[in-house]
């Protein structure tokens, strides 16, 4: 479904991907590991279309590297920044509505699906959302990019920072958007759920891919989580 | 007490124009982070082009066809111009704009020339609606108040009830995160900067009669405008009225005071020699500091409270 091949971006002068090489299937949670600062964000950006890509990224088979944000969205992509990017301004309901692509979309979600299972966004529907706390932001942020129902979403350290009854309904969440048959690409710092949830799993290290393969291959090899990983 | 109610409602008239010009410039700032120094050149080719039309056919037909105009040229100038120059980054766009207001003004001294021109309100609002205790209040006024305060609700209404003023709310915090969720964001940068020219056009329109429309006219309200939005706090609208009507008002009450240091002074009856240090700095009267006072304000404010009024982040 999403292939991408020898993909390059640069930050001003430092090149921070060097040619990282991914895909995923229809269907597959892959999880992007890494330490901060390998590009994993920026390996999100540059699909999305958010930072200038050099390289092929095939998405159902046509080369949609260079797009703009918007026409990659419309493409089926959708992408949950780490930084959530709520607008603060908005009421929850509102950034709800802006997920969606157009007034009259009708997707995989509904907003009754979203207040059933996150049942504080519906008490604070009304509330401007730069009032939530920050694990109710991801939630909306993660709610808001699946009104726009992709078939793809790639999301951004969903749990970091959270509560641990939070980190819980995210998981909740993750699975929820894989029984729906959307494929995702998860950048997840918490080894035990990239492990827990993901079919396959990517490593990076400078800019790199360094190790690919199932939660039990990465099992097996103890040395990529020492080499890659540990702090 | 006459003197009050008079300057009140004046500052609010000048205040609300002011607001016209300053809530598209805070606007286009706030989503694109570009200052528009060409902002104040769409007022005055809304001046001019109204002027143009109302010869042609009259003063109403020109209310709405001028504004649309401008609006035109500016959103094409936004679609073929900034946005080209948008990925070289906001000193390109500035010296852009920069530019942008110098070939407007040189365009409109080949068009119209030097001179003043007779652009005068129409006759059927030049007629006197309201005697104020001695003082006679033009209707022409209460008219540019109540085109204002029309323009303020419409505005209002589109930006809180549209999905269109949805978009512009989100993209004035986080336009990337509007355009990742599938939003033509460099389409809804064109319509707020076509839309902002045609209010500053609407501004130049009811604006250029009541005033004077030369070609120093965008000069003169334009470092006001500036004024304004930092005072407010860049990219609020709120901040924008705010800071139009107290700048106004600042301005027009500024008018009626004829106090100088000297008076000051002899209150607490101290004589100032024959031949004092500076003798001008002590006669200077409030009424003559009235064009500084706005620029003392925003100083004051970028020293005190940099993020303005109402802004959320430092300008």
């Amino acid at each position: 479904m999403l292939e991408v091949k020898n993909l390059n971006a640069y930050y001003g002068r430092s090149h921070i991907l060097q040619g990282v090489n991914l895909e995923i299937q229809e269907g597959e949670i892959v999880s992007l590991l890494g330490r901060n600062g390998v590009g994993r964000s920026t390996t999100c950006k540059a699909i999305m279309g958010l930072v200038v890509p050099q390289g092929t990224v095939k998405y159902q088979g046509e080369d949609i590297a260079g797009l703009p944000a918007h026409a990659i969205a419309h493409k089926g992509i959708g992408y949950v920044p780490e930084d959530r990017w709520i607008f603060p301004a908005l009421t929850v309901l509102q950034n709800l509505q802006l997920g969606q692509k157009n007034a009259k979309q009708k997707g995989r979600w509904s907003f009754e699906d979203m207040y059933e299972m996150f049942p504080i966004l519906y008490e604070r529907s009304n509330l401007r959302a730069g009032l939530l706390s920050g694990g109710e932001q991801q939630m909306l942020t993660m709610c808001r990019t699946l009104m726009g129902d992709p078939d793809l979403v790639m999301i951004d350290e969903p749990t970091e920072g959270l509560a641990p009854n939070n980190v819980a309904l995210v998981k909740n969440l993750i699975s929820e958007i894989a029984a729906r048959k959307i494929s995702v690409l998860l950048v997840e710092q918490k080894l035990t759920i990239a492990l827990k949830i993901a079919n396959r799993l990517y490593v990076m290290g400078h800019g790199q891919i360094v190790f690919e393969g199932t939660p039990q291959e990465f099992q097996d090899n103890p040395e990529v989580r020492k080499e890659w990983l540990e702090v | 007490m006459e003197f009050y109610v008079i300057s009140l409602l004046n500052s609010l008239v000048f205040g609300m124009l002011l607001f016209m010009l300053s809530s598209g410039l805070t606007l286009i700032f706030g989503m694109m982070g570009v200052l528009n120094f060409a902002h104040a050149s769409f007022y005055m080719l809304g001046a001019y082009l109204g002027y143009q039309v109302s010869v042609f056919i009259g003063f109403w037909p020109a209310l709405v066809i001028a504004p649309i105009l401008v609006g035109i040229i500016g959103a094409g100038i936004e679609r073929y111009g900034l946005r080209t120059v948008h990925k070289y980054g906001h000193v390109a766009e500035l010296l852009f704009t920069f530019g942008l207001a110098f070939m407007i003004e040189e365009l409109i001294l080949l068009i119209w020339g030097r001179v003043a021109l007779n652009y005068q309100v129409p006759a059927s609002l030049d007629f006197t609606i309201f005697k104020l205790f001695e003082s006679d209040f033009p209707a022409y006024r209460v008219f540019m108040l109540v085109v204002s305060v029309t323009m303020f609700v419409a505005l209002y209404l589109m930006l809180t009830r549209t999905r269109t003023g949805i978009i512009i709310q989100a993209a004035l915090t986080h336009a990337e995160g509007v355009g990742m969720l599938g939003h033509n964001v460099p389409r809804v940068f064109m319509i707020v900067f076509g839309g902002g020219s045609a209010l500053a056009g609407l501004a130049g329109v009811i604006g250029g009669n009541y005033l004077v429309t030369s070609p120093s006219m965008a000069i003169l309200l334009g470092p006001i405008v500036f004024v304004v939005i930092v005072v407010g706090g860049m990219g609020s609208l709120t901040g924008a009225l705010i800071a139009s009507l107290l700048i106004a008002a600042l301005q027009t009450f500024a008018v009626g005071y004829d106090y100088s240091l000297v008076d000051l002074l002899t209150l607490f009856n101290i004589e100032l020699g024959s031949e004092p240090l500076f003798p001008d700095l002590w006669r200077i009267k409030i009424e003559n500091t009235g064009p500084l006072l706005p620029y003392l304000l925003m100083v004051v404010m970028l020293i005190f409270r940099p993020k303005g009024i109402m802004g959320e982040r430092e300008s």
